[in-house]
């Protein structure tokens, strides 16, 4: 199985880790994983958050050091 | 041997690098052993911030465009026609009309556009300002409202992160001094859970909007909208109704980025110091094109040009590094017809927006003219 698409949004003030998946899950293939690595608390409450409403799938969501990793499969 | 630099892209980030590497290489441009050759999509450079002032008939075609080889330092080769392909194993660049350049640098600043039509009804349903034709349509839209609701619909990925906060606030003003506000509704729909990227900025307009009466509906994610009954539907399962629609439509970069497998969605894969491509240190990324998470803005792509220049000017001229991009982003912020503030950030310093000021407003309004300076690569 291939590795996850990854996107890192640490650091990033503006726009920022969850419209940067966004972004990223509008332009995956149906399927494809994407991980998003976030310096910030909030993205690891707010992704699979948004991921649920809109019907992809959280995959896990992991605290490594000082960020985490949130992985996801778009799925529609 | 000369030195071949070739930039992919004739808007803001790649006229401002070109002109800057001229200023810096003079003298190896008049002995020849640089050349610089550009390669655009038009004879006219158009200035897009100022779009924003479009639907509201306070920018006319004099503030909006400049002849693109006027603009240009005399010692670049300027060709009407895009790429096609960008060959970086060879270091080759085929265009739309088959020429085929080499270079020794590519700086690929193919910028991004609009795509109202990768959301069913988008188009035939909504008004932006984002570009030329659009604008002069809101603007007609707008000189022919009489009240009802408007929705201002924020997509993902957008460039210009604050001007969906400047066109509401602006349009505030413009239907007040029409006397219209009494009859109308403004509703401001956001894509993550506050109303703006950046906190500090969301912080400070929540109250505004609060203030103004401005309604305001976040995680919005347009997914569809219905032009004949007037509504628009978000991934996440609200629908809104409207009289007038005004999107800031999602991005995308150029298809020239995929098809020469150098990124994705027109976004190359850029390092976010050295602004090299991920996989050859040979190409530089500037502008909206990257892929890096920050603002996709006039600004970034000014002061990201600053870093390119500098370290292209060394590589030739000393054989060694410069400098990398701290991730420094300015933006003006319009907060009426009347007012406004600015916010700077960078990789490690968070915004911090100030109070909103007349004379910021003005200071705004000044570097819309000073641009053409910093095209000129002066400023």
């Amino acid at each position: 199985m291939s590795e996850p698409r990854r996107i890192d949004a640490r650091g990033s003030y503006c726009p920022g880790p969850l419209m940067e998946m966004i972004a990223a899950i509008k332009i995956a293939d149906v399927g494809e994983e994407l991980e998003i690595l976030s310096g910030d608390r909030g993205s690891a409450e707010d992704i699979p958050a948004w991921i649920a409403k809109v019907g992809h799938e959280h995959i896990k969501t992991q605290k490594i050091d000082d960020y985490w990793s949130i992985v996801v499969k778009k799925i529609k | 041997m000369s030195k071949k630099i070739l930039v992919v892209g004739g808007g803001l980030a790649g006229t401002i690098v070109a002109n800057g590497l001229c200023r810096h290489l003079g003298k190896e441009l008049r002995s020849k052993t640089v050349q610089i050759t550009m390669l655009g999509t038009s004879e006219r450079h158009l200035y897009q911030p100022a779009l924003l002032f479009v639907p509201f008939g306070l920018a006319g075609e004099d503030d909006l465009f400049r002849n693109q080889r006027k603009l240009l330092n005399r010692h670049i080769t300027y060709h009407v026609d895009p790429a096609k392909h960008i060959d970086a194993k060879n270091k080759k660049v085929t265009t739309k009309q088959g020429k085929v350049l080499y270079y020794d640098y590519l700086i690929l600043a193919t910028g991004s556009r609009i795509m109202p039509q990768s959301i069913p009804g988008m188009a035939e349903g909504g008004h932006w300002f984002y570009d030329l034709d659009g604008a002069r349509k809101m603007r007609s839209a707008l000189q022919e409202f009489t009240g009802g609701k408007i929705i201002i619909n924020v997509n993902a990925p957008h460039k210009c992160p604050v001007a969906p906060l400047e066109i509401t606030f602006m349009l505030y003003d413009y239907l007040e001094k029409r006397g219209l506000l009494d009859k109308s509704e403004i509703t401001y729909t956001y894509p993550i859970g506050r109303l703006h990227a950046l906190e500090p900025v969301a912080d400070w307009c929540k109250p505004e909007m609060d203030k103004k009466g401005i309604k305001y509906e976040t995680f919005f994610n347009a997914e569809t909208v219905d032009p004949e009954k007037k509504t628009i539907t978000s991934m996440e399962g609200s629908t809104l109704e409207y009289d007038m629609l005004i999107t800031i439509p999602p991005h995308a970069g150029m298809d020239v980025v995929d098809k020469s497998n150098l990124g994705r969605g027109g976004w190359a894969t850029t390092d976010p110091k050295s602004l090299q491509h991920s996989k050859h240190d040979t190409i530089f990324v500037i502008g909206d094109t990257t892929d890096i998470p920050i603002s996709k803005a006039g600004s970034t792509a000014h002061f990201e040009t600053e870093v390119v220049i500098a370290n292209i000017t060394s590589l030739i001229q000393e054989g060694c590094w410069s400098r990398y991009y701290d991730g420094k982003v300015f933006c003006f912020l319009e907060t009426g017809m009347d007012e406004g503030t600015y916010v700077w950030f960078d990789y490690e310093t968070p915004p911090n927006p100030g109070p909103s000021s007349q004379m910021i407003h003005w200071l705004k309004l000044t570097y819309n003219r000073l641009y053409w300076l910093s095209a000129r690569g002066l400023l």
